[in-house]
């Protein structure tokens, strides 16, 4: 367990900046989520912390101890590649064992250590085939006990999960968490998914353009995006922003509801919107639709529980509204977020 | 529009027809197939097998270039050959010839694709440089050679005098003196042989996945312990068909030594394929000969199927 923090961290490839000075601080234990479309940068601080790549300024602190110039080696981290990494040649026992055979560790030890590290992915039946005999859950179990079995300060894990189909990549999502919160090791995890950063993270950092857009908790990240990047990015259909003349409004797709939904006595800001399209996804109907005066006229989604039952007639307008807390507003020069009170 | 949608329909009508009609035997694999291989197999027919059983019968007969006549001899060429001092000679030469000089070239080349591997500045130029002995003549690369070991303007005498790594009346004869010979005829040989090696090795490093050598760093892997227990193991299976390659060529190729030693002095880089032409061709006792060279075969036969078997035990990926 250690903390992780960059300071001004850059890097530049041929000129162009990958990473532009970012500064973080990763706590004890904590799992944070590095999430971002992908050339965001993510990928490139990842390979920074583990040493793989040399930052062009700034420095990686482990434990308070700068490391920035030290090999991966001794840095004393695990790193799980999005292809899994594994060792073609060598069989899965070996591939678990080789970071302790690099400790010099003796055979007992390394023999239990692996023992135990399978055991704990359920992989023991496993031990003696080649990577290629596995299936890609297996061989993400493999990498996974890999990397905790020499017990590091620090996980790294590189999009362990897109090679995973969808249902494996639920329950694996599930299971990443439990060993993560039993083992209490503070891990960095880099993903394009926003769903998987959102469900891992015990705070996301959200990335763009080499820089830090939003450091926050999921629920900070989702419900007060720092600017319309974070906004648009995080949740899924993404938020709607409408342009006024003074700011951008941004509304989340689930606020905005048909009248209906909301009772008489409540406040409510009306949002007359023309419907296009139904989505039926089961639990939520997607309905696409444009705003009707006094708004300007542009599409947007709204996302209504199956529960609520109202009738949503295309291409007539309906009486749709949001509650104003919330809405919210982004300067139209910066993007950022405007205080309620200046709005 | 109308008449240019209706020529377009006739097009692909025309189109339809055509390939109903004409596509079939370019469909048909079987066919198709044997036209293609049809080239390669009469060229190896006419120019391997037919001399390769061509040999095989003269060792068998008292062939020669001056005459007509031919008797079948039986084991007679084989049993006189092994009678033959300078065959077993010319065995051991070849032996040590190739074993030294492929060894040399497999170690030279796994440090040479390593340090082209890495990215820096100019590695364009300097990979075509390495390549350049492969692909000059190498009857025209071994004359070049032979000036480099001429015995008065030897450059590398006057370089070692120049260092004073030796006495400067010391004078050695490069192709002269039985030790040193070998060790010239192998030194052009590995000059000749290490580029291809060091392409081949090349191209079975970079079919190395980098994320694996990167989680061999994270796992605390020094450089010996990814070169042995990563690197070497995984271009493995490369490296011997680049050793099998090294060895067959080795074996049966005698310009080199024809070029710089014709086989002297007295015998001491004589190999197998050398002897064999002196005897059967300038000799003129195409039976001998033909039974000298035909005494590789079974070698070269055993040591390509270990190999390859080797290469595919070593195959991983």
């Amino acid at each position: 367990m250690a903390t992780v923090e960059t300071r001004r961290i850059t890097k530049r490839f041929d000129g162009h900046a990958a990473v532009a000075g970012i500064d973080l601080a990763v706590r004890e234990g904590e799992f944070l989520v590095l999430v971002g479309p992908s050339g965001c940068g993510k990928t490139t601080l990842l390979r920074m912390l583990a040493g793989l790549e040399t930052p062009t300024s700034g420095d990686v602190l482990i434990d308070g101890r700068i490391v920035t110039h030290v090999p991966p080696r001794a840095r004393d981290i695990a790193m799980v590649f999005q292809t899994y990494a594994l060792y073609p040649h060598l069989s899965v026992l070996k591939n678990i064992a080789f970071p302790l055979r690099a400790m010099g560790m003796p055979t007992k030890e390394v023999e239990s250590r692996v023992q135990r590290a399978a055991t704990m992915f359920g992989i023991e039946n496993l031990l003696k085939r080649k990577p290629r005999q596995l299936s890609g859950g297996e061989r993400q179990r493999v990498a996974l006990a890999r990397a905790v079995v020499r017990e590091p300060v620090a996980f790294l894990l590189d999009e362990p999960l897109s090679n995973l189909d969808a249902k494996l990549r639920t329950s694996a999502r599930d299971e990443l968490q439990q060993f993560q919160r039993r083992l209490a090791t503070t891990t960095i995890y880099v993903t394009h998914d926003q769903v998987e950063a959102m469900g891992l993270g015990d705070r996301i950092a959200v990335l763009n353009g080499g820089r830090v857009h939003q450091l926050g908790t999921p629920a900070e990240v989702y419900g007060d995006p720092e600017d319309t990047f974070v906004a648009t990015f995080i949740g899924s259909p993404p938020m709607n922003l409408i342009s006024t003349p003074t700011a951008y409004v941004g509304i989340r797709p689930e606020h905005l509801l048909p009248m209906q939904a909301f009772s008489s006595s409540e406040q409510v800001l009306p949002y007359p919107l023309v419907s296009q399209r139904v989505e039926n996804l089961g639990a939520d109907r997607l309905v696409y639709g444009t705003l009707a005066p006094p708004h300007p006229t542009i599409k947007v989604i709204s996302r209504l529980p199956s529960m609520l039952g109202v009738e949503v007639r295309l291409g007539e307008r309906q009486e749709f509204a949001v509650r104003p807390r919330d809405v919210k507003r982004f300067a139209l020069d910066s993007g950022r977020k405007l205080d309620p009170a200046s709005a | 529009m109308a008449t240019h949608l209706a020529g377009t329909h006739r097009m692909l009508a025309d189109w339809r027809a055509r390939a109903r009609t004409t596509g079939r035997w370019r469909d048909d694999e079987a066919k198709l197939g044997a036209l293609l291989l049809g080239p390669a197999v009469v060229y190896i027919v006419a120019l391997v097998g037919f001399p390769f059983l061509l040999g095989v019968f003269y060792s068998f007969s008292d062939a020669s270039v001056g005459s007509t006549s031919l008797h079948f001899m039986g084991l007679q060429n084989y049993a006189a050959i092994m009678e033959d001092p300078t065959f077993w000679r010319s065995l051991r030469n070849a032996v040590v010839f190739a074993l030294v000089s492929q060894i040399l070239v497999v170690v030279l080349g796994k440090i040479l694709a390593m340090a082209l591997y890495r990215e820096f500045r100019g590695r364009w130029l300097i990979r075509l440089l390495i390549l350049l002995p492969w692909v000059a003549p190498i009857s025209l690369g071994a004359i070049g050679w032979l000036w480099i070991f001429d015995p008065i303007y030897s450059i590398i005498t006057w370089t070692l005098h120049a260092l004073h790594l030796i006495a400067p009346t010391d004078t050695p004869v490069w192709l002269g003196q039985p030790g040193l010979a070998m060790l010239s005829v192998i030194t052009v040989d590995v000059w000749r042989l290490l580029p291809l090696a060091t392409v081949i090795i090349l191209a079975g490093l970079t079919a190395i996945p980098p994320d694996v050598l990167d989680a061999a760093q994270v796992d605390g892997a020094g450089f010996l312990r990814r070169l042995f227990l990563v690197q070497l193991p995984l271009v493995m299976p490369v490296m011997l068909v680049a050793l099998l390659f090294g060895i067959v060529f080795t074996f049966t190729d005698m310009i080199v030594i024809y070029v710089l030693t014709r086989g002297g002095p007295y015998d001491a880089t004589q190999v197998l394929a050398s002897y064999a032409y002196f005897t059967g061709v300038e000799g003129g006792d195409l039976a001998t000969g033909a039974a000298i060279s035909l005494f590789l075969f079974p070698v070269l036969a055993a040591i390509a199927v270990f190999f390859l078997t080797m290469a595919r035990r070593a195959e991983v990926v």
